[in-house]
C-alpha cells in the first residue's frame, strides 16, 4: 500500500507560500516610472518602479550597504534607484553602479531583482530562484483585457494566510451564511458539487443550482442584460483553481430550463469572478479581484455598479477571514478538522504541499492531528 | 536560492573525489541541506596549514537541488600553502569543517546578454552559471581559455551542455585568447551597454580585460568577477612592515597578510571584508622598498598607480628585480 500523507500536515493552519511561484505585485497601473513604491509579497519587501522605456521592476527593499529601503529613495537615469540614506545606486538588474567617496564601486554590491512580467493588467513578479522563472508559469486570466470582457477590480490587504482566502474561494457554500443580502441562498448548500483535479493540474468545483429564484445581485445582471426578465433562473459557480494561488469563478444565471447547463448561455448572463491571492507575510495578503463580465461592454455604469456590490460582498469575506485568522491565533491548541464542502480547498492544499516539498519548505506537521486517537 | 554572508559552519564528508584535468581533482562533498547552491556561490573549507588551520574558497561546480551534495574542483598549485595540497589528499569518508554556500559572484538572469570568460581553472566559477543560463533560456556566451587541453578541466561535458554558445581557446594550439578582439566583439553587439561579463581566471587576464573594458568605454558595472585575493601580479613573498609612529617592524610571513601580521604585533586595525573590497583597512605608505603588489579591487587604477594608499587585508610587497634589500614597507595609521 502507498503510504498516504499526514492529514496533520495539509491542515496545517499557518500555511507556508512557495517561492518558486509567479505572484501579481501589483495593478499595472499602480507600478509608475514616477515614484517608487514598497509591497512585499511572499515575506519579501520589494521596491517597485518602471524604467524609462516602461518596463516593471522590483528590486529586494533594502540598500546592500545597511539596508536602508530604496522605495524611500528616488529614480535617476533611464533605469536606475538612489538609495535615499548614502546615495549608492542601482540599475534594474540589482548590479550598484555607485558608491559615495570612492573611486570604484564594491564588485560584490548588488540586491536581489525579481523577475518581472506584466501580464492581465497585473505586474507579476517571481520571489524565489530567478533561473527556473518561466513566463508561461502565469496563470490564465485573460478575461482581465480580452476584448470580449470588461469590468475592474480592486485590491483587499486581507489580515489572514493566503490559504483561508483560497478556502473561502473553493467552497462558496459559505455565501448562504456570509452574503445572505446579496448572492446567498439556500439551494447553495442544498445543491450538489462536483471537485475534480484536471489532467493540467488545475482544479475545478462546479456546482448548477436549477430553477432558483435568482438573488438581488443576479436579478439586477440578468436585467441589465434583459430588462423584461421575470422568473426563476439556473445558476452556476464553476470554480477553476490554478497554482499556486489563482482562483478564477466562471458566474452566471440563465432563466431556468433555456439550456445553459448543456452549454447555450445566449439567453442569460455570465462573469467571471478573479482572483489572484498573494501572501505578504504568514498572516497577511494581497487580495486582487475584479468582475469581468461578457454583455454590455461598453456600460461604464455598469462596470462601476459590478465593482461596488463585489466590493460590499467581498467586504463581509473580510470581516470574517480576519476574525477566522484571529481565532485560529487565540486557540493554539485547536487543529482543523475537514468537511465534505473542503473538497476543492483540500485539493489546493495537497498541491500546494507538493510544490513546498519541491522547495523543501513544506508545513510542519500538526503534532495533534498526526498522533493517532488524539482528538481532543 | 541560498545566498548568505555569515559563514555557518557544520562537518563536510567526502563523497567522492576523481581527477577531471592534470593537477585537478574534483571532489564532492556532503553537508547539511541548505537549498541548492546559487550559481557563482563558493565553499569556504577549514584545511590544516603547517601546525594551525586556515581558510580556503572554492566555487561550487555543481549542486543537487537541495544543496546537500556540493561539487567543486581544485587546482593543486606549486606555492600552495598546503591548502590545495591538502585538498588533493582527500578520499571518500573524509570529513573537513565547511560553510554553506557562500555567494560573492552572483549571477544576474535580467541583464539581456551574457559572456561568461573563464580562464583555467576559473571554469569552477562560471560553469554553474552558464548551466543556469542555460536552463532559464537567455542569452550567453561560455569562452573558455587553457594552456592546453589536458589542463582544462569538463572541456568535453561542456561542449555537450552548451554547443555552439561555448567557445574554447587553447595556447598550445595556437588558438590563444584575444582580448582585445573579445572585449571589442561585446562593444560591437547591438547589446553592448547592457552585456553582462563575467569573469575568472588568473589576475593577468582579469587585468588585461579590465583594460581593454574601460578602453573600450563599456559600463564598468557590467563587468562582473571574484576576488578572494589570492592572486596577484607577482608570487607572495615575505617582507616587512614598519609603523613608525608606533615603533612597530613585524614581518609578514608569505602565506599571511599585512593586516594579520600588524594585528600581531598589537596594532588595533579597522577592517571588514578582507577580501579588499571595502576600503576599510588603507593605510598610507610612507615608503616602500620594493614594488607594492595592490591585490584589492577598491582602490582605482590611477590611485594605484600613485601608490600612496594599500590595503592592508590583500595587497603586498615584492623585491625589486636587482634590489640587494629585502621587500619593505613603511605605513602611517591615520
Amino acid at each position: 500500500m502507498a503510504d498516504l500523507m499526514p492529514s496533520g500536515k495539509v491542515t496545517a493552519k499557518i500555511f507556508p507560500h512557495p517561492l518558486n511561484a509567479w505572484y501579481a505585485v501589483a495593478w499595472d497601473h499602480e507600478v509608475t516610472g514616477k515614484a517608487l513604491m514598497s509591497r512585499t509579497v511572499a515575506g519579501r519587501p520589494m521596491a517597485l518602479y518602471r524604467t524609462r522605456d516602461g518596463r516593471p521592476v522590483a528590486l529586494a527593499d533594502a540598500c546592500w550597504h545597511r539596508l536602508a529601503p530604496l522605495s524611500m529613495g528616488k529614480l535617476v537615469g533611464d533605469d536606475e534607484v538612489q538609495c535615499p540614506y548614502h546615495g549608492l545606486r542601482y540599475n534594474s538588474a540589482g548590479r550598484c553602479t555607485a558608491m559615495p567617496a570612492q573611486e570604484t564601486v564594491n564588485p560584490s554590491a548588488m540586491v536581489p531583482s525579481y523577475p518581472t512580467v506584466e501580464r492581465y493588467r497585473y505586474v507579476w513578479v517571481w520571489p524565489g530562484d530567478s533561473t527556473v522563472a518561466d513566463p508561461d508559469l502565469i496563470p490564465d486570466m485573460h478575461q482581465m483585457d480580452h476584448p470580449e470582457w470588461a469590468g475592474d477590480g480592486l485590491t483587499i490587504h486581507a489580515p489572514c494566510n493566503y490559504q483561508l482566502i483560497l478556502d473561502n474561494l473553493m467552497d462558496l457554500t459559505h455565501e448562504e451564511f456570509v452574503h445572505g443580502s446579496s448572492i446567498g441562498q439556500e439551494e447553495l448548500s442544498e445543491s450538489e458539487f462536483r471537485t475534480r483535479l484536471e489532467h493540467d493540474g488545475s482544479v475545478t468545483v462546479e456546482r448548477w443550482m436549477l430553477d432558483v429564484e435568482p438573488p438581488p445581485f443576479w436579478r439586477k445582471n440578468i436585467r441589465d442584460r434583459f430588462p423584461d426578465f421575470e422568473g426563476r433562473v439556473d445558476r452556476w459557480q464553476i470554480i477553476h483553481y490554478y497554482a499556486p494561488s489563482t482562483i478564477c469563478i466562471d458566474v452566471g444565471v440563465a432563466p431556468a430550463g433555456t439550456g445553459a447547463p448543456e452549454g447555450d448561455r445566449s439567453h442569460g448572463v455570465n462573469g467571471y469572478v478573479m482572483n489572484t491571492i498573494t501572501p505578504e507575510t504568514d498572516r497577511t495578503s494581497h487580495y486582487f479581484w475584479a468582475f469581468m463580465r461578457n454583455y454590455r461592454l461598453d456600460s461604464q455604469l455598469i462596470t462601476t455598479q459590478l465593482r461596488e456590490s463585489v466590493r460590499n460582498v467581498f467586504a463581509e469575506d473580510e470581516a470574517m477571514l480576519a476574525a477566522q485568522q484571529a481565532a485560529i491565533d487565540a486557540n493554539p491548541d485547536h487543529e482543523f478538522y475537514s468537511l465534505n464542502i473542503d473538497a476543492g480547498g483540500m485539493w489546493v492544499r495537497r498541491i500546494l504541499d507538493r510544490m513546498l516539498e519541491a522547495e523543501d519548505r513544506a508545513p510542519v506537521r500538526s503534532a495533534a492531528r498526526s498522533a493517532v486517537g488524539s482528538a481532543p | 536560492m541560498t545566498t548568505s554572508a555569515q559563514p555557518d559552519w557544520s562537518t563536510g564528508r567526502v563523497l567522492a573525489t576523481a581527477p577531471v584535468a592534470a593537477d585537478v581533482q574534483r571532489i564532492t562533498i556532503q553537508r547539511p541541506a541548505r537549498g541548492r547552491a546559487a550559481p557563482g556561490s563558493h565553499l569556504d573549507v577549514r584545511v590544516p596549514v603547517g601546525d594551525t588551520t586556515d581558510v580556503r574558497s572554492y566555487s561550487i561546480v555543481e549542486s543537487d537541488d537541495d544543496g546537500s551534495q556540493l561539487t567543486i574542483s581544485v587546482l593543486r598549485v606549486p606555492q600552495s600553502r598546503g591548502g590545495s595540497a591538502f585538498m588533493h589528499t582527500l578520499v571518500p569518508g573524509d570529513e573537513l569543517p565547511v560553510t554553506q554556500p557562500l555567494q560573492n559572484f552572483p549571477l544576474s538572469v535580467a541583464a539581456p546578454r551574457h559572456v561568461l570568460l573563464a580562464g583555467g581553472i576559473g571554469i569552477t566559477a562560471v560553469a554553474a552559471m552558464a548551466q543556469a543560463l542555460r536552463r532559464a533560456g537567455a542569452d550567453y556566451t561560455l569562452v573558455y581559455a587553457g594552456r592546453s587541453r589536458e589542463r582544462m578541466a569538463y572541456l568535453d561535458e561542456l561542449a555537450g551542455l552548451h554547443g555552439d554558445r561555448l567557445v574554447v581557446h587553447i595556447d598550445a594550439e595556437q588558438t590563444p585568447l584575444d582580448v582585445a578582439e573579445l572585449v571589442g566583439s561585446i562593444g560591437r553587439h547591438p547589446l553592448s551597454g547592457a552585456t553582462e561579463l563575467y569573469m575568472c581566471g588568473p589576475i593577468r587576464l582579469m587585468d588585461a580585460v579590465r583594460r581593454a573594458w574601460e578602453s573600450a568605454a563599456l559600463p564598468l558595472v557590467n563587468l562582473r568577477y571574484e576576488t578572494f585575493g589570492s592572486s596577484g601580479w607577482f608570487q607572495p613573498e615575505e617582507f616587512v612592515v614598519t609603523i613608525p609612529q608606533r615603533a612597530v617592524e613585524a614581518t609578514v610571513r608569505s602565506d599571511e597578510t599585512m593586516l594579520e601580521a600588524l594585528t600581531r604585533a598589537g596594532i588595533d586595525l579597522m577592517y571588514d571584508c578582507r577580501k579588499g573590497e571595502c576600503g576599510l583597512c588603507l593605510l598610507d605608505v610612507d615608503a616602500v622598498d620594493g614594488a607594492l603588489d595592490h591585490r584589492d579591487v577598491f582602490l582605482s587604477t590611477t590611485q594605484k598607480a600613485d601608490g600612496r594608499t594599500i590595503s592592508t587585508c590583500v595587497s603586498r610587497v615584492v623585491a625589486r628585480e636587482g634590489s640587494p634589500n629585502g621587500p619593505r614597507v613603511s605605513l602611517t595609521l591615520p
